[in-house]
Protein backbone atom coordinates (compact mmCIF):
# COMPACT_ATOMS: atom_id res chain seq x y z
CA UNK A 1 0.00 0.00 0.00
CA UNK A 2 2.82 2.42 1.24
CA UNK A 3 4.35 1.58 -2.16
CA UNK A 4 1.46 2.33 -4.35
CA UNK A 5 0.81 5.87 -2.82
CA UNK A 6 4.45 6.79 -3.19
CA UNK A 7 4.56 6.02 -7.01
CA UNK A 8 3.87 8.72 -9.49
CA UNK A 9 4.31 7.93 -12.78
CA UNK A 10 5.84 5.15 -13.82
CA UNK A 11 9.74 5.22 -14.64
CA UNK A 12 10.15 5.25 -18.75
CA UNK A 13 13.49 4.32 -20.45
CA UNK A 14 12.92 3.65 -23.94
CA UNK A 15 14.58 3.69 -27.07
CA UNK A 16 14.97 6.68 -29.97
CA UNK A 17 11.19 7.37 -30.77
CA UNK A 18 9.86 6.88 -34.06
CA UNK A 19 9.37 10.35 -35.93
CA UNK A 20 7.55 9.52 -38.81
CA UNK A 21 7.62 6.76 -41.65
CA UNK A 22 8.41 6.70 -45.13
CA UNK A 23 5.65 5.42 -46.59
CA UNK A 24 5.97 2.44 -49.40
CA UNK A 25 9.16 1.30 -48.38
CA UNK A 26 8.18 1.56 -44.60
CA UNK A 27 11.44 2.78 -43.06
CA UNK A 28 11.14 4.53 -39.71
CA UNK A 29 13.27 7.78 -39.18
CA UNK A 30 13.74 7.54 -35.39
CA UNK A 31 14.95 10.67 -33.49
CA UNK A 32 18.50 9.89 -33.85
CA UNK A 33 18.59 10.17 -36.95
CA UNK A 34 16.61 13.47 -37.28
CA UNK A 35 19.24 14.90 -34.66
CA UNK A 36 21.45 13.71 -36.66
CA UNK A 37 20.37 15.69 -39.88
CA UNK A 38 20.13 18.91 -37.69
CA UNK A 39 23.54 18.57 -36.97
CA UNK A 40 24.92 17.76 -39.76
CA UNK A 41 23.45 21.04 -41.00
CA UNK A 42 25.04 23.09 -38.23
CA UNK A 43 28.45 21.74 -38.51
CA UNK A 44 27.77 22.49 -42.33
CA UNK A 45 26.69 25.87 -41.83
CA UNK A 46 29.49 26.20 -39.17
CA UNK A 47 32.27 25.44 -41.59
CA UNK A 48 30.49 27.49 -44.10
CA UNK A 49 30.76 30.57 -41.78
CA UNK A 50 33.76 30.00 -40.33
CA UNK A 51 35.53 29.74 -44.06
CA UNK A 52 34.35 32.71 -45.46
CA UNK A 53 37.31 34.72 -47.21
CA UNK A 54 40.36 33.47 -45.58
CA UNK A 55 43.59 36.01 -45.67
CA UNK A 56 46.52 34.56 -45.85
CA UNK A 57 47.25 36.84 -42.18
CA UNK A 58 44.48 36.22 -39.86
CA UNK A 59 42.21 39.55 -39.42
CA UNK A 60 39.26 37.93 -38.39
CA UNK A 61 38.38 36.49 -35.28
CA UNK A 62 36.62 33.74 -36.84
CA UNK A 63 39.62 32.75 -38.57
CA UNK A 64 41.83 32.30 -35.64
CA UNK A 65 39.25 30.00 -34.23
CA UNK A 66 38.83 28.23 -37.58
CA UNK A 67 42.85 27.98 -37.43
CA UNK A 68 43.10 26.69 -33.92
CA UNK A 69 40.51 24.08 -34.11
CA UNK A 70 42.25 22.80 -37.55
CA UNK A 71 45.50 23.19 -35.71
CA UNK A 72 44.35 21.10 -32.32
CA UNK A 73 42.81 18.45 -34.33
CA UNK A 74 46.40 18.03 -36.55
CA UNK A 75 48.14 17.93 -33.83
CA UNK A 76 46.85 15.61 -31.81
CA UNK A 77 46.97 13.49 -35.34
CA UNK A 78 50.35 13.91 -35.77
CA UNK A 79 51.43 13.24 -31.94
CA UNK A 80 49.08 9.72 -32.03
CA UNK A 81 49.35 8.46 -35.28
CA UNK A 82 52.64 10.78 -37.37
CA UNK A 83 53.11 12.10 -40.15
CA UNK A 84 52.59 9.85 -42.88
CA UNK A 85 48.66 9.15 -41.13
CA UNK A 86 47.65 13.45 -41.77
CA UNK A 87 45.21 12.41 -44.20
CA UNK A 88 42.83 10.71 -41.55
CA UNK A 89 42.96 14.23 -39.52
CA UNK A 90 39.07 15.24 -41.23
CA UNK A 91 37.70 12.10 -40.52
CA UNK A 92 39.00 12.40 -36.55
CA UNK A 93 37.96 15.90 -36.85
CA UNK A 94 34.45 14.95 -37.74
CA UNK A 95 34.35 11.92 -34.93
CA UNK A 96 35.47 14.03 -32.02
CA UNK A 97 33.44 17.00 -32.96
CA UNK A 98 30.02 14.57 -34.34
CA UNK A 99 30.41 12.44 -31.07
CA UNK A 100 31.45 15.53 -28.64
CA UNK A 101 28.22 17.51 -29.88
CA UNK A 102 26.13 14.87 -30.61
CA UNK A 103 26.30 13.87 -26.89
CA UNK A 104 26.20 17.41 -25.61
CA UNK A 105 22.85 17.55 -27.12
CA UNK A 106 21.31 16.71 -24.61
CA UNK A 107 21.10 19.80 -23.04
CA UNK A 108 19.14 21.17 -25.44
CA UNK A 109 16.75 18.06 -24.15
CA UNK A 110 17.04 16.67 -27.12
CA UNK A 111 18.22 13.02 -27.04
CA UNK A 112 21.76 12.48 -27.60
CA UNK A 113 22.96 10.13 -31.31
CA UNK A 114 24.94 8.75 -29.12
CA UNK A 115 22.70 6.97 -26.61
CA UNK A 116 21.47 4.90 -30.16
CA UNK A 117 23.09 1.75 -30.50
CA UNK A 118 22.70 2.33 -34.52
CA UNK A 119 25.18 5.46 -34.48
CA UNK A 120 27.94 3.96 -32.47
CA UNK A 121 28.17 0.38 -34.22
CA UNK A 122 28.44 2.77 -37.13
CA UNK A 123 31.07 4.54 -36.50
CA UNK A 124 33.03 1.21 -35.19
CA UNK A 125 32.10 -0.31 -38.44
CA UNK A 126 33.78 2.83 -40.00
CA UNK A 127 37.06 2.26 -37.61
CA UNK A 128 36.62 -1.23 -38.57
CA UNK A 129 37.44 -1.04 -41.84
CA UNK A 130 39.93 1.72 -41.91
CA UNK A 131 41.80 -0.72 -39.52
CA UNK A 132 41.85 -3.25 -41.97
CA UNK A 133 42.23 -1.47 -45.11
CA UNK A 134 45.36 -0.27 -43.36
CA UNK A 135 46.95 -3.51 -42.73
CA UNK A 136 46.44 -4.62 -45.81
CA UNK A 137 48.09 -1.70 -47.49
CA UNK A 138 51.01 -2.12 -45.16
CA UNK A 139 51.50 -6.03 -45.69
CA UNK A 140 49.10 -7.39 -48.81
CA UNK A 141 46.11 -9.18 -48.78
CA UNK A 142 48.37 -12.27 -48.08
CA UNK A 143 50.54 -11.08 -45.25
CA UNK A 144 47.06 -9.41 -43.42
CA UNK A 145 45.83 -13.48 -43.56
CA UNK A 146 48.62 -14.55 -42.43
CA UNK A 147 48.75 -11.92 -39.42
CA UNK A 148 46.20 -14.04 -37.79
CA UNK A 149 48.30 -16.82 -37.23
CA UNK A 150 50.85 -15.25 -35.69
CA UNK A 151 52.65 -15.79 -33.32
CA UNK A 152 51.44 -19.71 -33.64
CA UNK A 153 48.86 -20.94 -35.96
CA UNK A 154 46.85 -22.72 -33.22
CA UNK A 155 45.55 -19.43 -31.79
CA UNK A 156 43.43 -17.75 -35.20
CA UNK A 157 39.80 -18.15 -33.55
CA UNK A 158 41.44 -15.97 -30.82
CA UNK A 159 43.16 -13.63 -33.22
CA UNK A 160 39.80 -13.69 -35.17
CA UNK A 161 37.73 -12.56 -31.98
CA UNK A 162 40.11 -9.96 -31.04
CA UNK A 163 40.06 -8.51 -34.45
CA UNK A 164 36.35 -8.06 -34.10
CA UNK A 165 35.93 -7.32 -30.62
CA UNK A 166 37.88 -4.16 -31.70
CA UNK A 167 34.83 -2.38 -32.80
CA UNK A 168 32.48 -3.64 -30.67
CA UNK A 169 34.00 -2.71 -27.42
CA UNK A 170 34.45 0.79 -29.23
CA UNK A 171 30.54 1.17 -29.62
CA UNK A 172 29.57 -0.42 -26.77
CA UNK A 173 31.61 2.41 -24.25
CA UNK A 174 30.66 5.05 -26.20
CA UNK A 175 26.78 3.82 -26.19
CA UNK A 176 26.94 2.42 -22.76
CA UNK A 177 28.46 5.35 -20.70
CA UNK A 178 25.87 8.01 -22.22
CA UNK A 179 22.70 5.75 -22.27
CA UNK A 180 24.06 4.62 -18.75
CA UNK A 181 24.38 8.85 -17.85
CA UNK A 182 20.77 9.07 -19.58
CA UNK A 183 19.37 6.15 -17.54
CA UNK A 184 20.80 6.97 -14.36
CA UNK A 185 19.46 10.68 -14.79
CA UNK A 186 15.97 9.24 -15.20
CA UNK A 187 16.30 7.43 -12.10
CA UNK A 188 17.16 10.13 -9.74
CA UNK A 189 14.65 12.14 -11.43
CA UNK A 190 11.83 9.35 -10.81
CA UNK A 191 13.79 8.81 -6.84
CA UNK A 192 13.43 12.56 -6.64
CA UNK A 193 9.95 12.73 -7.46
CA UNK A 194 8.81 10.14 -5.53
CA UNK A 195 11.38 12.03 -1.88
CA UNK A 196 9.08 14.97 -2.57
CA UNK A 197 5.51 13.12 -2.89
CA UNK A 198 6.45 11.50 0.53
CA UNK A 199 7.45 14.61 2.18
CA UNK A 200 4.40 16.59 0.88
CA UNK A 201 6.61 19.11 -0.98
CA UNK A 202 5.43 18.11 -4.43
CA UNK A 203 2.55 20.73 -5.87
CA UNK A 204 0.66 20.62 -8.78
CA UNK A 205 0.39 24.15 -11.01
CA UNK A 206 -2.02 23.41 -13.74
CA UNK A 207 -0.30 20.81 -15.76
CA UNK A 208 2.68 21.48 -14.79
CA UNK A 209 4.07 19.30 -11.85
CA UNK A 210 6.92 21.02 -9.20
CA UNK A 211 8.93 18.51 -6.90
CA UNK A 212 10.97 20.92 -4.92
CA UNK A 213 13.52 18.43 -4.73
CA UNK A 214 14.30 18.12 -8.74
CA UNK A 215 15.29 21.97 -8.80
CA UNK A 216 18.90 21.94 -8.98
CA UNK A 217 19.96 18.79 -7.21
CA UNK A 218 20.15 17.10 -10.70
CA UNK A 219 22.33 19.77 -12.29
CA UNK A 220 25.16 18.04 -10.56
CA UNK A 221 24.90 15.16 -11.43
CA UNK A 222 24.58 16.37 -15.10
CA UNK A 223 27.58 18.01 -15.03
CA UNK A 224 29.50 14.50 -14.86
CA UNK A 225 27.22 12.50 -17.00
CA UNK A 226 26.66 14.90 -19.67
CA UNK A 227 29.45 17.31 -19.76
CA UNK A 228 32.57 15.31 -18.76
CA UNK A 229 31.17 11.72 -19.87
CA UNK A 230 30.30 13.09 -23.43
CA UNK A 231 33.74 14.96 -23.77
CA UNK A 232 35.56 12.54 -22.23
CA UNK A 233 34.12 9.63 -24.28
CA UNK A 234 34.48 11.42 -27.63
CA UNK A 235 38.13 12.28 -26.90
CA UNK A 236 38.88 8.18 -25.72
CA UNK A 237 36.77 7.02 -28.83
CA UNK A 238 39.04 9.38 -31.22
CA UNK A 239 41.81 8.65 -30.13
CA UNK A 240 41.08 4.59 -29.83
CA UNK A 241 40.65 5.34 -33.57
CA UNK A 242 43.86 6.77 -34.10
CA UNK A 243 45.57 3.81 -32.11
CA UNK A 244 44.12 1.38 -33.42
CA UNK A 245 43.96 2.33 -37.28
CA UNK A 246 47.73 3.49 -37.10
CA UNK A 247 48.86 0.11 -35.27
CA UNK A 248 51.63 -1.33 -37.23
CA UNK B 1 2.93 -17.70 -9.11
CA UNK B 2 2.36 -15.72 -12.63
CA UNK B 3 5.45 -16.92 -14.62
CA UNK B 4 5.83 -13.15 -15.55
CA UNK B 5 6.53 -12.09 -12.22
CA UNK B 6 9.29 -15.34 -11.71
CA UNK B 7 10.96 -13.68 -15.03
CA UNK B 8 10.92 -9.99 -13.40
CA UNK B 9 12.33 -10.38 -10.24
CA UNK B 10 14.90 -12.38 -11.59
CA UNK B 11 15.73 -10.09 -14.06
CA UNK B 12 16.02 -7.57 -11.48
CA UNK B 13 18.62 -10.12 -9.56
CA UNK B 14 20.85 -10.40 -12.50
CA UNK B 15 21.07 -7.22 -13.64
CA UNK B 16 21.80 -6.43 -9.62
CA UNK B 17 24.03 -9.05 -9.80
CA UNK B 18 25.68 -7.91 -12.91
CA UNK B 19 26.93 -4.65 -11.97
CA UNK B 20 29.24 -6.03 -9.15
CA UNK B 21 31.49 -6.42 -12.16
CA UNK B 22 31.93 -2.88 -11.83
CA UNK B 23 34.37 -3.82 -8.92
CA UNK B 24 37.42 -4.90 -11.11
CA UNK B 25 37.22 -1.59 -13.77
CA UNK B 26 37.15 0.87 -10.56
CA UNK B 27 40.18 -0.83 -8.61
CA UNK B 28 42.28 -1.21 -12.37
CA UNK B 29 41.59 2.11 -13.22
CA UNK B 30 42.03 3.59 -9.49
CA UNK B 31 45.03 1.78 -9.81
CA UNK B 32 46.19 3.48 -13.06
CA UNK B 33 45.07 7.10 -12.05
CA UNK B 34 47.71 6.52 -8.82
CA UNK B 35 50.14 5.88 -11.17
CA UNK B 36 49.63 8.59 -13.45
CA UNK B 37 49.99 11.08 -10.99
CA UNK B 38 53.04 9.50 -9.06
CA UNK B 39 54.24 9.86 -13.45
CA UNK B 40 52.95 13.33 -13.11
CA UNK B 41 54.72 14.47 -10.23
CA UNK B 42 57.96 12.92 -11.13
CA UNK B 43 58.14 14.16 -14.33
CA UNK B 44 56.21 17.26 -14.63
CA UNK B 45 57.59 18.15 -18.17
CA UNK B 46 55.63 14.97 -19.79
CA UNK B 47 52.22 15.56 -17.78
CA UNK B 48 50.38 15.65 -21.07
CA UNK B 49 52.18 12.29 -22.57
CA UNK B 50 51.35 10.23 -19.07
CA UNK B 51 47.42 11.65 -19.07
CA UNK B 52 46.80 11.07 -22.56
CA UNK B 53 48.55 7.35 -22.21
CA UNK B 54 46.61 6.74 -18.94
CA UNK B 55 42.61 7.49 -20.64
CA UNK B 56 43.77 5.11 -23.14
CA UNK B 57 44.50 2.42 -20.52
CA UNK B 58 41.58 3.52 -18.77
CA UNK B 59 39.28 3.61 -21.59
CA UNK B 60 40.14 0.32 -22.43
CA UNK B 61 40.09 -1.23 -19.22
CA UNK B 62 36.48 0.57 -18.32
CA UNK B 63 35.01 -1.73 -21.25
CA UNK B 64 34.42 -4.81 -18.99
CA UNK B 65 32.28 -2.59 -16.78
CA UNK B 66 30.35 -0.92 -19.75
CA UNK B 67 29.55 -4.70 -20.95
CA UNK B 68 28.10 -5.54 -17.44
CA UNK B 69 26.17 -2.28 -17.61
CA UNK B 70 24.94 -2.51 -20.88
CA UNK B 71 23.95 -6.28 -19.94
CA UNK B 72 22.17 -4.69 -16.62
CA UNK B 73 20.48 -1.78 -18.97
CA UNK B 74 19.58 -5.20 -21.19
CA UNK B 75 17.68 -6.93 -18.26
CA UNK B 76 16.15 -3.86 -16.57
CA UNK B 77 14.38 -2.12 -19.78
CA UNK B 78 14.80 -4.68 -22.71
CA UNK B 79 13.97 -7.79 -20.83
CA UNK B 80 15.12 -10.47 -24.17
CA UNK B 81 13.53 -13.19 -21.88
CA UNK B 82 9.20 -11.65 -21.74
CA UNK B 83 8.94 -12.77 -25.25
CA UNK B 84 10.31 -16.49 -24.95
CA UNK B 85 7.09 -16.76 -22.24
Amino acid sequence: MQMQMISTAALDVHGPKVVFTIPGIDWKITETVVVGWILIAVFWILCIFLTRNLKKKPETKRQIIAEMLVKSVNNMVRQNMGERYMKYAPYIAMLISYAAVGSLVSLLGLRSITADVNTTITWGVLTFILMIYEKIRKNGFLGYLKGYTQPVAVITPINIISEVATPVSMAFRLFGNIAGGMVITGILYYALASLSSILHLSFAIGPFAINVFQVGIPAVLSVYFDLFTGCIQAYIFATLTMVNVAQD
Amino acid sequence: MNPETIVYACSAIGAGAAMIAGIGPAIGIGNAAGKAVNACTRFPERTGDCLRTMFIGSAVSESTGIYSLVVALLLMFANPFIGQL
